[in-house]
């Protein structure tokens, strides 16, 4: 019997592992097809377009020659394929240097910037959402409560490039306490990262607080209660990793839009990362580099939902046993 | 919209009637205003009272400039939006449109396409469409357009199934048709209210694309161009951003908090509790003197909320080893009684008695460490829903060996042990393998004999069980009766059974304490039961329940009347509505438990209604 349990476990994991592995393929495959595509939906010529109309005929066919787009549309999504596997992602049209060096030095800067953030997130809007479950729980409170709620609303609502331009008011213009543009020092992180970091995480508490008042209402609880644990112990052993299951869902989808808000906050910060480029790539019409970098985004948006289907999955065995 | 009586949809909806009213008579009222450029002399000034938000680089009126920019920012924003809706409603409801095939395949695209944030897919889409205001429109609304294709395919599968869908299909209604006359109807408020909340993202993501460039060129401009323009300049003339930002934050809001609000009116409305009023606790009575072999001496116990008083002074003694039953219908305060005891009813909850001392100790003044400690090893609880009961995410062992550690200070290895020890005391089978599992690899009962074992983990003076068979089947619900009175055996600890059955406390206890609208209306023992019971209520409990001798074609004896209401208890006795010899005196007062039962007319009630009448 115990064996046989143990094999019924193991097989809900494999068939958990198979099935999120075959869904992450058919994505990054949707991905790169749509990127592929995006290239090839843009109307008219993007050679033609890239280089100006005054460019000489020649210039514009051997160009387009050489990026392989005089090929019919099924050899071209090969060649892309097969270029993408072996690690070529093609030239910039307006720099000239390879679209890898340009993605290589421009993504830590961003990486850096989305995990600080989260992280800053995360750290803030789990204890406060928690504490805040506590004190208002059974209408308690109403005051403190109606208060937490609405800057919370509020706070969700700003977009980040807002938000970015705020502190930047304040603590760069007003108070000369943080530098506001570029990267450099430590000190000039903490902007940035505010500002990507307060939206999601007033959404991310308002989630831990409603979870977690639903969790305190839970039979389990009055259990936990029952055995006269510490406060501590029952709020941060009983209650909270049974809210955290709905609150690591949100924070995976924040993690994705927090992935794209980059884009705008690194403008707004002169940050040189992916996001600022995308933009001034985007403007310049250098269809390789936006290309790219809207794969590495997509990459990196899809390797977040898979961290957060396998965090859910180990949080919550019965979901995964459910859900096969 | 009747559904906006509260503040937020309140604030909400005048914020958004501002707003749409700005749009439409902004540009006709100051459009010359803002395109005049004031004079050369006055670029990038700063507030004034001719300009209350300064100029810009070309001296024109930042305000005014804002102001008219409102009709664009909105009409784009609800274009985008339109858009997206739209599309996202054909996708959502392919299956319904082009058959379950193909609908299958359009589904796993939108379940793809969504998880990719709005704005990657709003800037992959710029890049198609072109750097512009029309192409802005069109990758917005094609970027909110999966999220949108979702919520439309739950919906619409919830109504697909529907009867009337099966008639109009089967009377050769047409696919379209049946969308829109059958199904977007009964589907149409969340869509509305999710098309309001995206209008609120559309205008801050169009804020977004046009601050970085790619949306509205110049000589038009939004909200999110000026802010563009206003940021370049923070420096000298921060109002030229912010003015904007503030305008774009407060139509978002507006939109935003229109969706919440009419969402929240669809939806059932939690009912607010009424401000609670503290009680000063009255001052405590000396306790009597009592023997030693009391465990629970309980004296006028009240359990209030706002507004109701659910246990109206209820008193009674446990000896050691005593097995007490209490029964009664539910809302009858027996469970609250048990959780006072237990010191479990939390805010706004309020638990007031004359006399609450469990072991000697009086329970009435906070807990201290002692109590919290004496309490968590000598009172043993079990709880009715034995599936709810355990924490799901830990293994059902480290949960039993939780109270050892707190309280008695075990290594977690000798109170795992523990643990697996009093399992296997409990007679559960493979208890080392068992306190490795999860509570959803438990059944019902071997929970429910988990939790006992919960409880043996100490050295139980109590065990207070709370229906503690009612979720069990009937098989299931014997054996974990005779674990209870085994376990009662053994440690001589004394037993308070609650239940609504009458007849599963005569199995167990020797004394039956039988509660009524929040009193004890009958205490008496289980031997007695049948022949001495001498309350009305209880004498109908007893008629009530159905043996081998009655009669299978009458209808089966019930109680008339309803049960009392909590929060409207009469004057006299509760019980009088109901009852066959109530009279004015019982109307008029509430008898006191006198001789083990609370009623005016004890001696009067003679033989108990016979079995079928």
């Amino acid at each position: 019997m115990a064996t046989a349990v143990r094999a019924m476990t193991d097989n809900a994991w494999a068939r958990f592992a198979a099935r999120r592995l075959l869904r992450l393929l058919l994505s990054i495959w949707v991905l790169l097809t749509a990127a592929f595509l995006m290239i090839h939906l843009i109307p008219g010529d993007p050679v033609r377009a890239a280089l100006g109309v005054t460019a000489p005929a020649e210039l514009v066919n051997a160009r387009r020659e050489q990026l392989g787009l005089n090929d019919p549309l099924w050899t071209q999504y090969g060649h892309y394929l097969a270029d993408l596997f072996s690690g070529r992602l093609g030239v910039s049209t307006i720099s000239g240097l390879p679209v890898s060096q340009v993605i290589a030095d421009r993504y830590p800067a961003t990486l850096e910037l989305a995990v600080y953030a989260f992280l800053v997130a995360v750290a803030l809007s789990v204890p406060l959402g928690l504490t805040m479950a506590v004190l208002t729980r059974t209408g308690r409170r109403r005051r403190l409560e109606l208060g937490f709620t609405s800057t919370s609303v509020f706070l969700g609502t700003v977009p980040e490039f807002l938000v970015g331009a705020f502190l930047v008011y304040v603590f760069g213009v007003r108070l000369g306490l943080a530098p506001i543009a570029g990267w450099a020092g430590p000190d000039s992180y903490v902007l940035p990262v505010l500002a990507l970091a307060i939206g999601p995480a007033a959404v991310l508490a308002r989630i831990t607080r409603v979870e977690t008042l639903a969790v305190l209402e839970a039979d389990f609880i009055r259990t936990a209660r029952a055995k006269r644990l510490p406060d501590r112990r029952l709020y941060l052993r009983h209650a909270l990793p049974n809210s955290l299951t709905a609150t690591v869902t949100v924070a995976g989808l924040l993690l994705g839009g927090l992935v794209a808000a980059t884009v705008l906050v690194e403008n707004v910060f002169a940050w040189p990362g992916l996001g600022s480029t995308i933009v001034s790539s985007i403007l310049a019409k250098d269809y390789p580099v936006v290309q790219a970098i809207v794969l590495v985004y997509g990459l990196g948006v899809l390797l977040v939902n898979l961290v957060v289907d396998v965090g859910l999955a180990l949080l919550d065995p019965r979901s995964t046993i459910r859900e096969s | 919209m009747p559904r906006l009586r509260t503040p937020l949809g309140g604030t909400a909806a005048v914020l958004l009637v501002a707003v749409l009213a700005t749009a439409v008579l902004a540009p006709p009222l100051w459009g010359e205003k803002a395109a005049a450029a004031a004079d050369t002399a006055n670029i990038l000034q700063g507030a004034s009272a001719a300009h209350w938000a300064g100029t810009d680089g070309l001296g024109r009126d930042i305000f005014f400039r804002v102001l008219v920019a409102t009709r664009l920012s909105v009409l784009l924003a609800l274009l985008a939006t339109g858009l997206g809706v739209l599309t996202g409603l054909l996708l959502g409801a392919a299956p319904l449109l082009v058959g379950a095939r193909v609908g299958r395949l359009v589904t796993a695209a939108v379940n793809i396409a969504v998880a990719f944030p709005g704005l990657l897919l709003a800037l992959s889409f710029a890049v198609v469409f072109g750097v512009g205001g029309t192409g802005a429109v069109l990758a917005i609304g094609f970027a909110i357009a999966p999220a949108f294709a979702r919520l439309t395919g739950t919906l619409v599968a919830t109504v697909a199934e529907r009867d009337y869908i099966a008639a109009a299909r089967i009377a050769g209604v047409g696919r379209l048709r049946i969308l829109v006359r059958h199904v977007l109807p009964n589907i149409g408020e969340p869509l509305v209210v999710n098309a309001t909340v995206a209008a609120g993202g559309s205008l801050l993501a169009f804020a977004g694309l046009s601050y970085l460039g790619l949306g509205v060129q110049a000589p038009a401009y939004d909200w999110g161009r000026l802010l563009g323009e206003g940021l370049n300049s923070l420096y000298m003339h921060p109002l030229a951003a912010l003015v904007p930002g503030g305008a774009v934050v407060l139509a978002g809001l507006a939109l935003n908090l229109t969706g919440e609000a009419v969402a929240r009116g669809i939806g059932q409305t939690t009912p607010l509790f009424t401000a609670v009023r503290r009680r000063r606790p009255e001052a405590p009575l000396p306790s009597n003197q009592d023997s030693a072999d009391v465990v629970l001496a309980v004296e006028g116990l009240h359990v209030s909320f706002p507004g109701v008083t659910p246990v109206r002074g209820v008193s009674f003694t446990v000896r050691r080893g005593e097995a007490v039953g209490v029964v009664g219908e539910s809302g009858s305060g027996k469970s609250l009684t048990a959780l006072a005891i237990a010191q479990l009813i939390e805010e706004p909850g309020q638990v007031r008695a004359e006399r609450l001392e469990f072991a000697g100790e009086d329970l009435r003044h906070g807990p201290s460490r002692a109590q919290r400690r004496l309490l968590g090893t000598s009172l043993a609880m079990v709880f009715q829903d034995p599936m709810t009961s355990f924490n799901p995410t830990q293994r059902i062992g480290r949960q039993l060996a939780e109270p050892a550690r707190a309280h008695q200070g075990l290594s977690r290895r000798r109170a795992f042990d523990r643990a697996v020890d009093r399992l296997r005391a409990v007679r559960l089978p493979a208890p080392e393998r068992r306190a490795h599992q999860f509570p959803h690899e438990f059944s019902g009962g071997m929970r429910q004999r988990a939790m006992i074992g919960m409880g043996l983990m100490g050295t139980p003076m109590l065990i207070l069980a709370d229906e503690p068979t009612t979720a069990l089947d009937v098989t299931v619900q014997r054996q974990v009766l005779a674990l209870l009175e085994d376990v009662r055996a053994t440690t001589a600890a004394a037993l308070v059974l609650i239940s609504h059955d009458i007849t599963v406390v005569g199995q167990v206890c020797e004394r039956v304490l039988v509660m009524y609208a929040g009193r004890i209306v009958e205490d008496v023992a289980t031997a007695e039961l049948s022949t001495a019971a001498r309350h009305p209520y209880t004498q109908a409990l007893l008629a009530a329940v159905p043996h081998l001798g009655t009669d299978r074609d009458r209808p089966l004896t019930v109680i008339p009347g309803r049960p009392a209401d909590p929060g409207d208890t009469p004057v006299g006795c509760a019980f009088a509505p109901r009852c066959a010899y109530a009279d004015d005196l019982c109307r008029r007062a509430d008898p006191p438990l006198e001789g083990g039962v609370a009623c005016w007319h004890a001696d009067r009630t003679v033989a108990p209604p016979g079995p079928g009448g």
